[in-house]
């Protein structure tokens, strides 16, 4: 168990060069620099200076060393827009981010599993089509839109809740991003689970657990749930990862001031090391989610050892 | 053994729903099982054995359902029944061993608990005196350390192991009904004599009356005092086991017996080519008119195409259906 937790941590960090290498280089090669995008005709003389500054000018395998370098220890950086450490920057922006995934995590999964179990549990059925027509719906929806869509009804007509920023971080300000937010992966959750359920139900030891003359409540609760569980965790763990891309856009939409919106900020005006620092974060999180899922498949199924 | 029968099956047909119409993919299936006795339903894949027993213990899903016919159990009917009256009985009365031990167990719950379940579900026992009762359960079906046993996880025992899991899963409310489908097909053929022999001495010791469905005619007319030879969807023999071996009656029972290989023939008879059955077995959907064995045996005439056979009752005990028996 502790030497795959091991191997595990020791294969991230390939991944997590790979990465930074893949960064660095495309804000190598798109144009413009922090420079350019302050104004439209900066004095050359300026950019210049700015830009050996900024340590801009060195060959890119003498930046790329210096940035592997202060990363070894953990230095993410300096803002080029702020002059404030990257680290803060993002320790700044990440619990917001934290709040808005995990709540939407929260409301997709415990709406979307439930509406699957019941959905497989009558194929064909009232409550099956509803609910396959509900998660058909919410996969297709653009978020941007429905964001408006969901900002327009709950903010603008009704008025029960704010419609963007973070207010004191409480959950009025949080309800409306998470939603919009959380309605993608719950349709997807729904689906699979409907349709783990539905494979299970056809497996032999189902037959075996009928044949012991329990009801088919029964049958779900003690034989089905647990063997469900295994392929659901895994599409949860795979949301996870697509959640913090899509925060993103909600991010944006909703002025929430996560991490989302430091990076899209940050793109837009070149500033390099933190675009750097919080995609680096982005894909830490994605990588220790997935080691998370490794773990917990091992606790579900005990066919399933680590050495 | 006297007395009413334990059940008793007449006239059942089990519908196939094909979507475009119901066809019968059983019919006309009737026999009777006494109490403590075994009896024994052979044939080919397909012939419909595994679905007659499934119609027994009521498990029967779409699209498959009864057609028709009484299933009569300690002298109640038992086809209508509610499905919660269908549950009392199924595991507590009339218990099931299926084929594949490797898929018939659920592979994330420990062994110990899938046996604790039948002490809760039917002897209304708490799950703490059920793991109690799990572990004398495994230790009568002969696994050693059974206290540590319990624990374990299907994928952690052998084939062998896991049937006989089954064995004390289905035996554990002591039911009067053991219907065993193909238990010892996918073992290898030591352990299969093993998990017969154990289930038939747990079964005698307990007065627990078995229907075994095998393809094996060997291995059935070995267990069972009476066997039936299915073929088609319909029962084409029904003898007591001695008896089908020495003077199979029907033409295809014969074929069978013929084409089992024995040991020592060569050195008996010489040289010889195993015999075999020509054709095949008809689909369900194109069964022929009249005897559905016609188009495969040598001795059928024009009334074999056209009328089916009923059921003629032999002097020596048991019953055949066919124009020309022996």
């Amino acid at each position: 168990m502790l030497s795959f937790l091991i191997r595990r941590l020791l294969q991230t960090i390939p991944t997590v060069l790979a990465v930074v290498l893949l960064v660095f280089v495309l804000f190598s090669v798109v144009p413009g620099s922090i420079a350019s995008t302050i104004s439209d005709d900066v004095d050359p003389q300026v950019e210049l200076r700015l830009k050996q500054q900024l340590g801009l000018n060195d060959p890119i395998y003498v930046r790329f060393g210096n940035y592997i370098g202060k990363l070894a220890i953990g230095d993410f950086g300096t803002s080029f827009r702020t002059r404030e450490p990257v680290t803060s920057m993002i320790a700044k922006r990440a619990w917001p981010t934290l709040q808005l995934i995990f709540t939407a995590m929260a409301f997709s999964v415990l709406l979307g599993v439930p509406l699957g179990f019941v959905a497989a549990l009558r194929p064909g059925g009232l409550v099956d089509s509803a609910a396959m027509i509900v998660a058909v719906t919410g996969l297709s929806i653009a978020k941007f839109w429905l964001g408006l869509v969901i900002m327009y009804v709950f903010a603008l007509k009704l008025g029960w809740l704010p419609s963007f920023g973070y207010g004191d971080g409480g959950l009025k300000h949080l309800l409306l991003p998470a939603l919009t937010l959380g309605v993608s992966p719950m349709a997807l959750f729904a689906r699979t689970t409907r349709a783990a359920v539905l494979e299970i139900m056809t497996a032999d030891f189902v037959r075996t657990a009928r044949s012991k003359g329990m009801s088919e409540t029964r049958v779900v609760k003690w034989h089905v749930m647990r063997n469900a569980l295994v392929i659901i965790l895994t599409t949860v763990g795979l949301q996870f990862g697509g959640l913090m891309g899509q925060a993103v856009v909600v991010e944006k939409l909703f002025s929430w001031p996560g991490i989302g919106s430091l990076l899209v900020d940050s793109v837009l005006q070149r500033d390099i090391p933190a675009v750097q620092g919080s995609i680096l974060v982005v894909v830490l999180a994605f990588l220790a989610i997935n080691l998370l899922v490794d773990l917990l498949y091992g606790v579900i199924d005990p066919r399933i050892r680590y050495a | 053994m006297t007395g009413a029968p334990l059940i008793e099956v007449e006239d059942l047909r089990i519908d196939l729903d094909s979507g475009s119409g119901r066809v019968a993919a059983a019919e006309g299936i009737s026999f009777r099982i006494d109490r403590g006795e075994t009896f024994g339903l052979v044939g080919e894949s397909g012939c419909g054995k595994s679905i007659t027993a499934l119609a027994l213990i009521g498990l029967l899903r779409p699209p498959l359902s009864i057609g028709a016919g009484v299933i009569r159990f300690d002298g109640r009917e038992i086809q209508h029944l509610s499905a919660a009256a269908q549950r009392d009985l199924r595991g507590n009365r009339i218990a099931m061993i299926f084929q594949e031990p490797m898929t018939a167990l659920n592979p994330v719950s420990p062994v110990g608990r899938q046996i604790a379940e039948m002490f809760v579900l039917h002897k209304g026992k708490s799950w703490r005196e059920a793991n109690k009762l799990a572990v004398e359960a495994l230790a009568d079906v002969r696994v050693t350390a059974p206290e540590r046993r319990v624990n374990d996880y299907p994928h952690q025992l052998s084939g062998g192991m896991r049937q006989r899991v089954m064995i004390a899963i289905a035996l554990a409310c002591g039911p009067d009904l053991l219907i065993a489908d193909e238990p010892t097909t996918a073992l290898d053929v030591t352990v299969q004599a093993e998990i017969i022999e154990l289930m038939r001495n747990l079964c005698a010791e307990r007065g627990t009356a078995i229907l075994m469905i095998s393809h094996d005619l060997g291995l059935v007319a070995n267990v069972c005092r009476r066997v039936a030879v299915m073929y088609a969807g319909r029962i084409v023999e029904e003898r007591g086991s001695a008896d089908i071996f020495r003077a199979p009656s029907h033409p295809y029972t014969q074929g069978l017996v013929d084409s089992l290989p024995r040991l020592g023939s060569r050195a008996a008879l010489g040289r010889s080519r195993l015999k075999e059955i020509a054709g095949v077995v008809p689909a369900i959907t194109s069964f022929p008119d009249g005897c559905r064995f016609n188009p495969r045996c040598a001795h059928a005439t024009d009334i074999c195409r056209s009328v089916v056979p009923t059921a003629d009752f032999l002097e020596a005990g048991g019953l055949v259906r066919c124009h020309h028996h022996a």
